[in-house]
């Protein structure tokens, strides 16, 4: 078990920053520019001469997606991003109170889930969306309110949260997790990733529920658009030392920041250093955001192996509390009777 | 995550032998195919594979028989087979025979396939879906379409099993043109087929992939559990290459399509049969 995370490496991180300092606005997949290795790094190769992404990565992180209000500037200072992460570390760590519901519900903590016994992936971003440049995500459409707000009725007619399984959240489905995407996000915990590479495939495995992307490297042409999946259908290429990937082909049921099923997501996967992969994505979906918006995240190479996650399986989380919350309304029903005069 | 330099490199040796061991009671068929390198000089085993058989239904020889589901008609009819049990019946203790077909006749409430558990191993392998190989140097996946099983097959730093698992822990090594992989750690609570087929926690699955033409596999398996079996016994079968240009594992999330099946007793307005 690892305990000691990685804090900042700043000589890491310099050639990001300054990759992404010379982003103008209004960016799509194909202009956002390539990370550079540091100075002085070699990528490492396959025996098949590509660049080698192999083994283990955590991208946990205290990074926001979004720059909080009264944030200003790209980038925190070292010295802040280091206060940022003991503090929520320490909040993280200290969760367990007897009787709130983190205890009931399992402390983080005792099974090694916490962030504290993971490896941190933190930058030096105020927010993880480097474009837009404000480090938010683009405003909606009307067309995008218009299909938000039709959620929202629909969720609202489909009754309570715990009134069948499908009303519960799609990872307390166990259908997909944040880790999968694409876009691939910090998942909470087990936010780690295996990378295997042969000549013509990179297939990355996400911990949570064992997702498997496998990303064909030989121009093959994208999947017809009737095949439509909960990742989309990917297609990938090396541009020197860095793999991009296209996915589209989604099927609209697992909305990332509201995305819809006309998403396209490119992603740039270059390895800056031993330790160290920049992952930006850019999140094209002229349905619900009227500009494409750009995010950076780092991957630290962490030490496997990685078990097997079998969510599905094991769900008795989702039969206890929808179990629980059918005992509560049959109590609460003999509760009313019996209070009813006769 | 757990630190491989650990306690478990003590365990590196135990496994050493098991694979030994494994390996010789695999039988070895001789080929003279030579199969194509990967970059690092082992045979190339990547693409995406698929059996051709009814093992799924029932790994022993079997005619074709009804389904379980009147509606479905012929749709879910049992299609017959020659079975892939070398010598056609697999060795039961008395008792454990007793089991499989107390686990037949109660299949529909039974079997982990039904649920969309993942599937364990060997039935993965010969599920009338396809799966992918990838192959690198340290690690062999096997990426499964149905349910999105996978296998990490570790070729260097084995250890033993760190917790039992639906799909094994599984230390791979090279035997001439063969991958030989053996696997343990099963949480006993897979299937081998639709036939009842069963096995316990105590299972040992050692299987040999050997490349025996550009587009066919062999495949051969020894299943040790002495809980379950009077002695150890082996299955063959081969693997097919997808040669389709497009060829490309897809989503079979079938969790998604068995929640009215598992759940549905604890909704609050319960479903109608119209619905």
């Amino acid at each position: 078990m690892r305990t000691n995370h990685r804090f900042l490496n700043s000589g890491n991180i310099t050639a990001a920053v300054i990759a992404a300092s010379l982003l103008t606005a209004n960016l799509v997949g194909a202009q956002v520019p390539n990370p550079s290795p540091a100075d002085g790094y070699t990528v490492p190769r396959t025996p098949d001469g590509q660049p080698d992404f192999e083994g283990f990565w955590s991208n946990a992180t205290y990074t926001p997606l979004q720059r909080r209000d009264g944030v200003a500037g790209e980038f925190y200072t070292a010295e802040e991003v280091a206060a940022i992460e003991a503090r929520a570390l320490e909040r993280e760590s200290a969760q367990t109170v007897p009787g709130t519901r983190a205890d009931v519900h399992y402390d983080f903590t005792q099974f090694g889930l916490d962030r504290s016994q993971a490896t941190l992936a933190t930058g030096l971003r105020t927010s993880l969306i480097f474009d837009p440049p404000d480090g938010r995500i683009p405003s909606r459409t009307a067309e995008g309110q218009r299909i938000m707000a039709q959620r929202g009725e629909e969720a609202r007619l489909r009754g309570g949260r715990l009134d069948s399984a499908e009303n519960m959240t799609l990872g307390e489905r166990c259908l997909i997790m944040a880790g999968a995407g694409p876009q691939m996000m910090d998942a909470g915990y087990n936010s780690n990733y295996q990378i295997v590479q042969n000549r013509d495939y990179v297939m990355i495995l996400v911990e949570m529920i064992h997702d498997a992307r496998i990303i064909p490297l030989d121009g093959r042409e994208q999947a017809d658009a009737k095949i439509r999946q909960w990742m989309g259908t990917s297609r990938g290429h090396w541009e020197g030392n860095t793999l991009v990937v296209e996915t589209a082909n989604f099927n609209g049921k697992n909305p990332i920041n509201g995305s819809t099923e006309n998403k396209r997501v490119t992603e740039r996967f270059t390895r800056i250093d031993d330790e160290t992969m920049v992952y930006r994505f850019t999140i094209e979906d002229e349905t619900m955001w009227a500009r494409p918006w750009s995010a950076e995240l780092l991957m630290k190479q962490t030490i496997g192996p990685m078990f097997e996650h079998a969510c599905h399986e094991g769900n008795y989380g989702l039969v206890n509390t929808l179990a629980g919350a059918r005992l509560e309304e049959k109590l609460a029903a003999e509760e009313a009777a019996a209070r009813k005069p006769n | 995550m757990q630190d491989r330099s650990g306690k478990w490199a003590t365990a590196t040796a135990v496994i050493a032998v098991g694979l030994l061991l494994g390996a010789s009671i695999a039988t070895a068929q001789t080929t003279d195919y030579r199969a194509p390198r990967t970059g690092d000089g082992n045979p190339d085993l990547n693409g995406i594979w698929q059996s051709i058989n009814t093992a799924n239904w029932d790994i022993e020889p079997h005619a074709a028989g009804p389904g379980m589901v009147r509606e479905l008609g012929a749709i879910a009819a049992i299609p017959p087979g020659l079975g892939i049990v070398d010598g056609g019946s697999i060795p039961y203790r008395p008792e454990a025979r007793a089991q499989r077909d107390e686990n037949f006749a109660r299949r529909l409430e039974l079997d982990p396939e039904i649920k969309c558990y993942l599937p364990g191993v060997p039935r993965a392998t010969y599920m009338p879906l396809p799966f992918q190989i990838i192959q690198s140097g340290q690690h062999i996946m096997i990426v499964h379409e149905y349910a999105g099983a996978v296998r990490t097959i570790y070729m260097e730093n084995h250890t033993l099993p760190p917790a039992p698992t639906w799909m094994g822990w599984s230390n791979g090594s090279w035997d001439g043109e063969s991958l030989v992989v053996d696997t343990r750690g099963f949480n006993g609570q897979t299937w081998f087929d639709r036939a009842g087929n069963f096995h316990s926690d105590a299972l040992h699955v050692i299987e040999r992939f050997t490349p025996r033409s550009e587009d066919t596999l062999l495949y051969e398996v020894t299943i040790e559990d002495p809980n379950v079996f009077t002695r150890p016994w082996t299955m063959s079968m081969p693997l097919y290459r997808r040669v389709e240009p497009n060829a490309e594992i897809l989503e079979f999330r079938c969790v998604e399509f068995v929640e009215d099946l598992l759940y549905s007793h604890l909704r609050k307005e319960p479903i109608t049969p119209e619905r």
